[in-house]
């Protein structure tokens, strides 16, 4: 019997600029918008692209930490703002960590499959230029376990979780090899970021990312393994994406040639008290992997593009790995020979991914969805890549905490 | 008595200031660290803002709150390790109000100065006058212990002078920060004649603590620094002068600020600078020069002329530039002062032209300062800019080359007299007191 017993589709795929550092109009003392404005322009840039919206049954919004960055909780109350069509339809919100947006596409395709719902309209919003860094770094910090790790934590408390793994693969794989290997990430990351204008690295004109991505790390300030390029940005923005059924797709208005399959998807909970068991794998994230392709019923080498949870250069890597692409210990020589680049055998985070598009962690499954589903859609204009007709799929991973919360969906490309 | 010990009371006399403020905020933050290591917890540490203008000493307070908070900010990955032993300070926001209220615990405001008398160390950073600063020093040397040491922060008067008017027997120091000193590296250190060796010793210590770079200039007026500048800046007026003959003063002082930010490579133009430093202490500062070095061509009509008529530039409290030889709008030059006319006038598109025409065309290859700042080939730049301005037939290229003759003059001179030990020191001063790309004394000319 297959995973889902109906057929899923996704379509209508929208998202808001990320804006912060390196986008032009930002500037950290000026005002900016505020969460509304990012819900509501997802939301409607995703209704306009359907005939009635008024069948849109339900909204799922996924969102981390709104609570502290913005003081505003209860989100689902912002859809019947958005559109009218909302109003006194059941909307919620669901949450975990930066893989908030990546649950919120699994509890809108549940929705689905449960009979319950015909059609789901799934955002994901994060605002997080409210305070500086510093204080950010405490509110993500909640991605972990407060009580037990982060009295003890760093200052910047995931930023350093990521640079004890990139330490621990220094270890086993050698320096330069693994370090090469994330500064050609973070290369990949800007060249793909610089063809999609609503990434935040879009106007970045650095012409020796390589060499940049190589700087020297500042324990004192920052980190002892990994430099400030080697992460995501302090990122605004909001992502929506709309799911249905046969009937849903009909219902909206939609044609099935405008819309992508879903196949299958995994979501995979590690426990956040302990510690990972292997600091040079991504252990959760493989088993989603392994399990979204085993209800698909494909390999790794049927997939023609991949959208990875790149929260910093190390855990791009490791993704990679953990989506089966190569075998343990290669990824960094696999990324250095350019496999992943757009014009590789596996184009990877086509957009930009989290540290050349952004990461308003809320969003960010939610957005890594709606790249597949444009790529493979053949609507993702500028950085557009090859969809091979004999491998027609696309799979996102996204992970929230370190390597706890996860999520794999694999999309498939219309007939 | 050690660096640290000194560190536990400590006094700052003209605290309101721009100097004296940054020097507060310096100190506070060591003395924190110190009060937070585990072996100094029986302690108590002291730090005395002492300044006469009331209302300024109550900006001054909320002033050192968002220092502290933003320099508790930047430090964060210390201040948690500083913290271990604290369980109630969990989250990096509980760490830095914490860092906050214990470096803000030691701060006391006065507005008098008896306060200072069991400091181990004063820091004077008020208006430099030396009748006035002598007078300040002679009440410090009756209320303070004998043991006290007195840095002091003028830029000209000679420290061997303050020393013997006031009586110190060598227990005062030059200890010349530049504008802002926090952000700024560079500390001129004027050692006096009769100066004992433990305070020489504390003032390098002090410049390793404070992460400072400290560049030695002997006790002739101006030192360094101000020994440079003044005569720069004068050099930059007579040129206006003889322009203004030709090209209007408005005109001239265009070109000569022009020429030295964009020909330069300096950070502000000349008369930018000027306002910066601001009018009215450049010319207090050449009085003392004048008076000191016997020189009676330390002095500019112009700048007398703009004093009287109260045309001062200087900063506001948050920092922003006020107007002076020219007029500002967020810090940016919008206009140029009429000296004749008494009023600004606005810099618009057609004249700027007009302007930039007259003084020509920059060398191929457009660099700017900032676009060098961080360029790890510049040196090889500056070098193909300089030679190529050479080549250039135009008044701004001549008169950038003019300019870059004499201020290569002026800091041979500075070596010669003695001021400086060395060129080198010369142009460490410039190239981090001023943020030049380059030292005055060089091979391009």
């Amino acid at each position: 019997m297959p995973f889902f017993r109906k057929k899923v589709y996704a379509c209508g795929g929208y998202y808001t600029i990320s804006l912060g550092t390196g986008r032009k109009e930002f500037h950290p003392k000026k005002p900016r918008p505020g969460i509304e404005h990012y819900i509501k322009e997802a939301i409607q840039g995703s209704i306009d692209q359907v005939q009635s919206p008024e069948h849109i049954d339900e909204g799922v919004i996924g969102n981390f930490i709104a609570s502290r960055f913005c003081h505003q909780g209860n989100l689902g109350g912002f859809f019947p703002m958005a559109h009218k069509t909302f109003q006194y339809k059941p909307c919620m919100r669901v949450e975990g960590a930066c893989d908030s947006g990546g649950l919120a596409l699994v509890a809108s395709v549940k929705t689905i499959l449960a009979d319950i719902a015909e059609c789901v309209l799934c955002v994901g919003v994060e605002v997080q230029n409210s305070v500086k860094a510093i204080y950010g770094a405490d509110y993500l910090a909640a991605a972990g376990w407060y009580a037990g790790e982060r009295k003890n934590g760093h200052a910047y408390f995931f930023p350093d979780k990521f640079s004890q793994r990139a330490g621990a693969c220094f270890e086993k794989f050698g320096f330069d090899p693994f370090r090469s290997g994330m500064a050609q990430w973070y290369t990949n990351a800007i060249e793909n970021a610089r063809k999609n204008p609503k990434a935040q690295e879009y106007h970045n004109r650095n012409t020796s990312l390589y060499e940049t991505g190589l700087s020297a790390p500042n324990p004192k300030a920052f980190c002892e393994h990994i430099n400030v390029f080697d992460c995501s940005k302090v990122s605004d923005g909001g992502a929506a994406l709309i799911f249905a059924s046969e009937e849903g797709l009909k219902n909206i208005g939609v044609d099935k040639k405008d819309a992508v399959e879903v196949v299958s998807y995994a979501q995979v909970q590690d426990n956040i008290t302990t510690a990972p068991p292997d600091l040079t794998k991504l252990t959760t994230c493989q088993i989603a992997a392994q399990r979204a392709y085993e209800r698909a019923g494909i390999t790794p080498q049927d997939l023609s593009v991949l959208d990875v949870h790149d929260c910093f250069t190390v855990a791009g890597l490791l993704a990679i790995e953990a989506a089966g692409l190569v075998e343990y210990g290669e990824v960094a020589a696999f990324v250095k020979e350019g496999n992943t680049k757009r014009d590789g055998t596996i184009p990877t985070n086509t957009s930009g991914g989290l540290i050349g598009y952004g990461h308003p962690t809320g969003a960010t499954g939610v957005r890594q969805a709606v790249d597949v589903v444009h790529q493979l859609s053949n609507k993702a204009a500028d950085y557009q890549v090859a969809i091979h007709t004999d491998r027609p799929y696309g799979m996102i991973s996204s992970m929230g905490g370190d390597d706890k919360t996860v999520v794999a969906m694999i999309f498939r490309k219309s007939d | 008595m050690t660096l640290d010990e000194r560190l536990e009371n400590v006094a700052v006399i003209g605290a309101a200031g721009k100097m004296g403020s940054g020097i507060a905020v310096m100190i506070a933050q060591e003395m924190a660290k110190l009060k937070l290591q585990p072996e100094n917890s029986d302690k108590i540490y002291r730090l005395y803002l002492i300044d006469i203008n009331e209302k300024a000493l109550d900006g001054l307070r909320s002033y050192m709150k968002a220092q502290l908070t933003k320099v508790a900010e930047k430090s964060t990955v210390l201040l948690r390790s500083l913290y271990t032993a604290r369980e109630d300070l969990v989250e990096n926001r509980q760490v830095i109000d914490a860092f906050v209220d214990d470096s803000g615990s030691v701060l006391n405001f006065s507005p008098d100065m008896s306060v200072a008398r069991n400091a181990h160390m004063v820091f004077e950073a008020i208006l430099e006058d030396e009748k006035i600063k002598i007078k300040l020093y002679k009440k410090l040397k009756k209320i303070c212990p004998d043991h006290t040491y007195f840095l002091t922060n003028t830029s000209s008067i000679p420290i061997s002078f303050l020393d013997e008017h006031a009586g110190l027997d060598g227990r005062i120091i030059g200890y010349h920060f530049y504008n802002p000193p926090v952000v700024q590296r560079l500390v001129e250190v004027i050692s006096p004649k009769a100066m004992n060796d433990e305070l020489k010793q504390l003032g390098s210590q002090l410049g390793e603590r404070l992460r400072k770079k400290l560049v030695p200039s002997n006790d002739i007026s101006g030192f360094i620094g101000n020994g440079h500048f003044m005569r720069d800046g004068l050099y930059a007026l007579s040129e206006l002068e003889r322009l203004q003959r030709t090209y209007r003063q408005v005109g001239a002082l265009y070109v000569m600020n022009t020429v030295s930010q964009n020909f330069l490579l300096r950070p502000m133009g000349i008369f930018q600078l000027i306002d910066y430093v601001g009018i009215d202490i450049f010319q207090c500062i050449l009085k003392v020069m004048r008076t000191h070095l016997g020189d009676a061509r330390l002095r500019s009509k112009t700048i007398d002329r703009m004093v009287k008529l109260g045309v001062l530039g200087g900063q506001y409290s948050d920092g922003s530039q006020k107007n002076g030889f020219l007029q500002y709008e967020k810090s940016r030059p919008v206009g140029i002062f009429n000296i004749r006319k008494k009023e600004y006038f606005t810099i618009n598109d057609r004249w700027k032209k007009k302007m930039d025409g007259i003084i020509g065309p920059l060398p191929d290859g457009l660099v700017s300062w900032k676009g060098l700042l961080m360029d790890p080939g510049r040196k090889d730049r500056l070098h193909t800019h300089f030679t190529a301005l050479k080549a250039i037939d135009s008044l701004g290229a001549q008169l950038a080359v003019s300019f870059l003759q004499k201020t290569k003059a002026i800091g041979e001179e500075l070596v010669k007299s003695g001021v400086a030990r060395s060129a080198d020191d010369v142009n460490a001063v410039l190239t981090n007191g001023f943020y030049w790309l380059y030292g005055p004394i060089n091979e391009y000319v």
